[in-house]
């Protein structure tokens, strides 16, 4: 193709294809329309028409997820491209590699307030890591070589490149760059081995040392060298919402989730601990609680590729700017030298410690009161009956936090959420997206009935190009999470979080018939006993997506808490029970 | 803002920021700023002796905590080359301000000698009114502002600061565009 006369539109094919796409997400409109129609012909680029921008955003943000490779999405101007910005300012709080790509009207009527002008390029300016205008095809290569860099490189994120529809229709000569040219990006760090021998000397002293893992961990494919790194130390770990599934549940060393509705035992063992060191986590308020009663006594270790985040919440008493696993491989080095020369470690009373709240605070919950199938039983029994090898992708709030809870994660990029921005109606289309890049991984939609009816649409382009993935709708009948703070905070006065699609109301819609309408199979479980049953069906459906309304009750509530505005010392087990930590510890 | 007060806090500190010369590279300095939550006291922005860097002096208030931060969300720009933090002690910074200050043929004389005082200049005259250019520090311009007062001040125009380290060393170098 190079040196080959073209359309800027031909180049941006052509430039995707160069750029390692393989599937993009999208809906034409006038502004792209010049791109639409090379993409229509192009081979080795399989296009996905979504029904709603927002679900090519989070389709790509799903795939991106489930692969690691750059997710790409394509939208016309205006609406169609302020449509995306919910997903693209998703993908760049969490890190995901994202390109999106949109018309824009011609360079001419820039400035004019044309028919379907935006000004994207200001308007996601604070939600990308960086984003281009591009106003003439020769342009078109450079700039999307440089977006495909920019997203996947250092700490990936979001791009959007704006092309005006003179720059599509012109024409120009092709050529796939070799060179960059970006003078101002340095994506890769190296840990200063200063900081690592520094990093091991306070691990080598500790007595009650815990490694905070984040998604940094997955997002930088170093999940076998932190695994290396956390056996050599001998010493506990968390894993972050984002972080969950970058080592394996089932390691000894796992002590589960931190945070607001983290276990008992993660959380404590932040809050006692003389060395916390971070690797690819943020120090985000929903871990830390009050930021200036987390972890105490504790000497921070902050490794991270972006030196912006060491020491923007938590000061960092030892900065490491690196990749997670030049940072893991380079602290086990330096610790088995350590450990080879002399260790007079002794975590036995920690360990001690840990199990002990381990055992006696397990995360688990109680029977409804309603007599109504407990959410979390269908979420614990989807996990285990589907499996560590499927992917579980949630939306956002109580089953969000249950699906993080209750299902094992043991490898990474298995458990895909919206976890900064906190986007409901993420989870249809991502699992769409991830079903894409890993067709032969079941994947599992949990979604929630609030957040099932922002997005459900993406069930039509599911069907439509074969895309068999499954949702359970933890129905609830209601917004759980808001439901859930209503509850504790605002004296039980529901204030419009009623949905009126579980037991006993009109159900508006019926999720088993929405099902149907777009062509899935639609089924409904109301009752424990048929749980099992219910998911063993889904998973043999394979021809085509499933939706389960598992119909469940709306008062369970998502425990252990941390309540805002207060220290993690104050976690609740259940409504009013804290754990006694006088005589416990 | 006050005219005639200018308080240099304890926490003032001066940036030089070297940026690619493109379309939209001040807006999104300054829009970092605003979305970080940090206040800018003066920010001018011209191109340098390499046509493709520009320059922008940012003078801000904030903590050295904050700067540290604010210093390593604007690295995170991609368009951002470079970025120097210009020590006070080392380093000339002068503004200009254009003041249009009421004179008529009672006071003209007196506004005059306080321009001569100052080493301004008057760039522009009318029978109620001249147009004064000075150029200093933002301590000089203060005072000139304040002995003028009195007569009326009508208008003025500020560039915002800009500031050179002292010395022979330069921190613009081509080498940043490789």
């Amino acid at each position: 193709m190079t040196g080959q006369q073209m359309t800027g539109a031909e180049a941006l094919v052509e430039s995707l294809k160069h750029a390692g796409a393989e599937v993009v997400f999208g809906l034409p409109g006038g502004a792209i329309l010049p791109t639409y129609d090379p993409l229509m012909d192009a081979v080795g680029l399989r296009h996905i028409l979504v029904r709603h921008e927002q679900g090519a955003g989070h389709a790509a943000s799903g795939y991106a997820h489930a692969t690691g490779k750059v997710g790409v999405c394509l939208a016309t101007s205006g609406p169609g491209a302020t449509n995306l910005i919910t997903a693209i300012a998703d993908a760049q709080m969490d890190s995901i590699p994202l390109v999106a790509i949109t018309g824009q009207v011609a360079s001419t009527f820039i400035g004019t307030d044309a028919f379907q002008e935006a000004d994207i390029v200001g308007m996601t300016m604070p939600v990308t890591k960086h984003n281009f205008l591009v106003t003439d095809a020769a342009d078109v290569p450079k700039v999307i070589k440089q977006a495909f860099h920019i997203a996947s490189t250092g700490r990936p994120g979001a791009v959007l490149v704006d092309v005006t529809k003179d720059a599509q229709m012109g024409m120009t000569e092709f050529a796939w760059p070799q060179t960059l040219d970006l003078p101002g990006y340095r994506p890769d760090p190296r840990p200063h081995n200063k900081q690592i021998r520094e990093a091991a000397s306070l691990l080598m002293a500790a007595e009650r040392p815990v490694f905070l893992l984040g998604g940094g961990v997955i997002r930088g494919g170093a999940s076998q060298e932190v695994t290396e790194l956390i056996d050599v130390s001998g010493a506990p770990f968390a894993t972050t919402l984002m972080g969950r599934g970058a080592l394996p549940d089932s390691h000894p060393s796992h002590l589960g989730m931190p945070g607001m509705h983290g276990s008992v035992s993660a959380v404590s063992a932040l809050q006692r601990s003389d060395v916390l060191v971070a690797i690819g986590a943020r120090f985000d308020d929903r871990v830390t609680g009050v930021l200036e009663s987390f972890a105490p006594n504790a000497k921070i270790v902050h490794a991270d590729i972006d030196p912006a985040e060491i020491s923007k919440n938590r000061t960092a008493d030892v900065p490491i700017v690196g990749q997670a696993g030049d940072v893991a491989t380079a602290l086990s080095a330096e610790l088995r030298e350590r450990i080879a020369a002399g260790d007079t470690r002794e975590y036995e009373s920690w360990w001690h410690t840990l199990n002990m709240l381990r055992q006696k605070y397990p995360l688990g919950w109680t029977a409804t009161e309603d007599g109504f199938t407990a959410p979390q039983k269908v979420i614990s029994r989807i996990g285990e009956i589907s499996g560590p090898e499927s992917i579980y992708v949630a939306g956002v709030g109580q089953h969000q936090m249950w699906s993080a809870q209750f299902i094992e994660y043991e490898n990474p990029c298995t458990w895909i959420n919206s976890g900064g921005l906190g986007t409901m109606g993420y989870a249809v289309p991502a699992a769409m997206g991830a079903k894409v890049g890993q067709p032969d991984r079941a994947v599992w939609c949990i979604d929630g009935d609030g957040c099932f009816q922002m997005t459900n649409q993406e069930l039509a382009t599911c069907v439509i190009n074969n895309i068999p993935i499954k949702v359970a709708v933890i129905n609830n009948s209601s917004l759980g999470m808001v439901r859930q703070w209503q509850n504790l905070f605002y004296n039980q006065r529901y204030s419009n979080t009623d949905l009126n699609t579980g037991h006993g109301t009109s159900r508006v819609p019926d999720f088993v018939k929405l099902a149907e309408a777009y062509g899935c199979v639609g089924l409904r479980c109301e009752r424990d006993e048929d749980i099992d049953a219910t998911i063993a069906q889904a998973m043999e459906i394979n021809d085509r997506p499933v939706v389960v309304d598992f119909t469940v009750s709306a008062d369970a509530m998502v425990w252990p808490m941390v309540p805002t505005g207060v220290s993690n010392d104050e976690i609740q087990i259940a409504q009013g029970m804290s754990p006694e930590w006088e005589r416990d510890i | 803002m006050n005219t005639t007060e200018y308080v240099m806090s304890p926490n003032t500190q001066t940036l030089s920021v070297l940026v690619e010369n493109k379309p939209g590279v001040l807006t999104r300095v300054s829009a970092l700023f605003a979305r970080r939550g940090y206040n800018i006291s003066s920010l001018a922005v011209g191109p340098t002796e390499h046509p493709e860097i520009s320059r922008i002096t940012v003078i801000i208030d904030v903590d050295q905590r904050s700067l540290e931060q604010i210093t390593k969300q604007l690295n995170k720009l991609v368009n951002v080359l470079k970025i120097v933090q210009l020590d006070p002690r080392q380093t000339v910074q002068r503004e200009l301000i254009l003041i249009k200050v009421s004179a008529d043929n009672t006071s003209r004389t007196s506004v005059l000698e306080i321009v001569q005082m100052f080493r301004a200049k008057v760039v522009d005259a009318a029978a109620d009114a001249v147009t004064i250019e000075a150029t200093g520090t933002q301590d000089k311009l203060a005072a000139l502002l304040g002995m003028l007062e009195e007569f009326g001040i009508r208008e003025i125009v500020k560039s915002g600061e800009v500031a050179i380290g002292r010395g022979g060393r330069a921190i613009t170098d081509r080498s940043l565009l490789s």
